[in-house]
């Protein structure tokens, strides 16, 4: 397992760099840099800084640049440079995101966390009830959890719980002792949808792992109906579960546009649509690169936890 | 001589052998839930097609008179006005119409690419279908948003209703992954199949194979994926138009309606009310539907 842990580490290498290049070429594609913007640059000082930045070259080149870094400069991708911003002047990409990056993790692995505990325990529920009023109920929440944008659910828990009801902050963070407060309605409204998703798997596939004959053997042999869903029937009812939650989680870690917005968080999700429509072609890369960064690594992990929680691949 | 053999076999009675199809209708039918939801969404479509036609205000008219004001009778603003004093059950027939098209047209792409692309690698297989899939994988890797907001402003139109095909193919074109690697996982298995081999041991020929018996096994997860996929495209063009890259006005969609609203929340809650329970209705009916259409075609429930 190790061995194959590490083969496909050295496999994502490759990949790394594939899409690295895709997202390079297709950002160039976009008409328009970040110089090119309504700030009336002199064209003379314009085009001074495009040499600076090297995005009078050709693509290709620029890639190389981007990746291996100049020989008068140094840096690039492989002594670990992510470049400068080409939006916020005297700012290196690394630094943005070494700041933003913290508070798009916490959020993220919050709201992973949150959603998998309510969201298989639910599901667990729904399936023990099938097609009881329980069963209903819990899916039509659950439905109806993925029903609302969160740009819509993320306001109205402002407006009640924060302004009306004066319970929780409505926005902003705070690094004290009541930081944590800051954190909870953008962790719910990002969960919701999570929550969502991870229900209506788990009760799909723990109807069918009750059905299943590993199942009927561990009822036959007498242990107590407890022990036979929480000890049996989950492990293999989680499978899905972990295939799922592994590329969800890159996605939620790599911040969100709309949570941070909405809540007003300095995080990478925000920067990154910025970025994005600015055309800081840097810092745009740096956010793809930690996001497929992420893709790989929790990828793997889901596999690996995958084998670990099937019990036909256990004795292999 | 012929003509003198009567036919006197008795006709065979018709028992009828149930179509797959008409199997499967009949427990879609049997689900309460997936029925009402048909309905919902049959009405809604109707409301989308004709509402323009036959509601008495336009979308795009505005009563400089009465802006942002409350549900009333008078003038028949029963839903009240937007900030621009702009009619709201009409503004929200008209987001409903588009928010279902993007939602149909985009998920038409991403079926017609992901199908064929899927399907092409797994009955290749070998070298072309690794090729294919390492190329999926790359996409896959590279987020949504930063592939829309690429795709939406390398081409750029004036024209509203060009932008808005544009948003079709935009994410359209992101959809299409997962739909490949279903389609791809789904002819991989099921060439290998113990039924496809005894058709083919049966003599069934290459055509009848794939008719009789894979197609139906893969039409389920594909339409499966399809009325479930239209909800989420929804969302997302909710998402562009919350970033200011979806639907321009003065056209509209649920998204842009909500985005709008939820600015108003305070001052004028019926802008966000009503978009909001018109998405939830909606999306909640096509996820209904996409479940039961999941049990109904499921081989397994037979």
């Amino acid at each position: 397992m190790l061995a194959q842990a590490v083969r496909r580490l050295a496999l994502a290498i490759p990949t790394l760099f594939a899409i690295i290049a895709a997202a390079f070429v297709l950002m160039h594609l976009a008409p328009g840099g970040p110089f090119t913007s309504e700030r009336q640059v002199p064209h003379e000082i314009e085009r001074r800084l495009e040499a600076e930045y090297g995005l009078n070259l050709p693509v290709e080149q620029q890639l190389l640049r981007y990746i291996f870094g100049t020989k008068e400069r140094g840096g690039g991708l492989i002594r670990g440079d992510l470049g400068p911003s080409m939006t916020y002047k005297d700012k290196n990409v690394g630094d943005i995101i070494a700041e933003g990056a913290p508070t798009s993790a916490i959020l993220g692995l919050s709201a992973m966390a949150l959603a998998l505990a309510i969201g298989t325990f639910l599901g667990v529920i729904a399936a023990l009830r099938q097609n009881k009023s329980q069963d209903y109920l819990i899916m039509a929440l659950a439905i109806a959890g993925v029903c609302l944008p969160p740009l819509v659910v993320g306001p109205i828990m402002q407006l009640f719980l924060g302004v009306q009801w004066q319970l929780l902050p409505t926005a902003g963070l705070h690094r004290d002792e009541y930081g944590l407060r800051y954190l909870i309605l953008p962790i719910f409204t990002l969960s919701l949808p999570i929550i969502a998703v991870v229900s209506r798997l788990m009760r799909a596939s723990m109807i069918e792992a009750l059905r299943s004959n590993a199942i009927r053997t561990a009822r036959a042999k007498g242990l107590p109906e407890r022990q036979v869903i929480w000890r049996h029937a989950l492990p293999i009812a989680m499978l899905p579960i972990v295939s799922y939650a592994g590329p969800a989680l890159a996605g939620v870690m790599a911040g969100s546009f709309v949570i941070e917005t909405v809540f007003a968080l300095p995080g990478i999700g925000k920067q990154f649509v910025l970025a994005a429509q600015q055309r800081d072609y840097t810092l745009v890369m740096g956010v793809v690169l930690i996001y497929s960064f992420l893709i790989i690594l929790l990828n793997l992990a889901a596999d690996l936890t995958y084998r670990a929680l099937d019990p036909r691949s256990r004795t292999a | 001589m012929s003509d003198i053999l009567i036919d006197d076999t008795p006709q065979p009675l018709a028992v009828k052998g149930r179509s797959l199809w008409e199997d499967a209708r009949r427990r879609l039918m049997r689900n309460p839930a997936a029925v009402t939801s048909l309905y919902v969404v049959a009405i809604l479509v109707l409301i989308a097609v004709f509402g323009p036609v036959l509601w008495i205000h336009k979308y795009d008219t505005i009563f400089r008179d009465s802006v942002s004001i409350a549900p009333t009778w008078t003038d028949w603003h029963i839903l009240g006005t937007d900030t621009e004093g702009r009619d709201m059950v009409a503004r929200l027939i008209l987001g409903l119409g588009i928010s279902m098209l993007v939602g149909l047209a985009a998920t038409i792409v991403a079926l017609t690419i992901g199908v064929l692309w899927g399907a092409v690698a797994g009955f290749i297989g070998g070298w072309v279908d690794d090729a294919m899939m390492r190329f999926v994988d790359v996409l896959y890797a590279i987020p949504f948003v930063f592939f829309v907001i690429v795709l939406m402003t390398v081409v750029q139109f004036d024209d509203p209703v060009l932008n808005l095909v544009l948003i079709f193919c935009a994410i359209g074109a992101v959809e299409w992954l997962t739909m490949a690697r279903i389609v791809r996982g789904q002819t991989l298995s099921l060439r290998q199949k113990e039924f496809v081999e005894a058709a083919r041991a049966a003599g069934a020929k290459p055509l009848q194979i794939v008719l009789r018996h894979v197609v139906p096994n893969v039409v389920g997860p594909v339409v499966v994926f399809a009325t479930l996929n239209i909800p989420v495209i929804i969302l997302a063009e909710s998402f562009l138009s919350f970033i200011g890259l979806g639907v321009q006005e003065p056209l509209t969609s649920l998204g842009s309606l909500l985005s709008a609203g939820k600015d108003q929340m305070t001052t004028a809650p019926w802008m966000l009310i009503a978009p909001a329970a018109t998405m939830l209705i909606t999306l909640l009916a096509l996820n209904f539907l996409g479940d039961g259409l999941r049990d109904a075609l499921d081989p397994k429930e037979r």
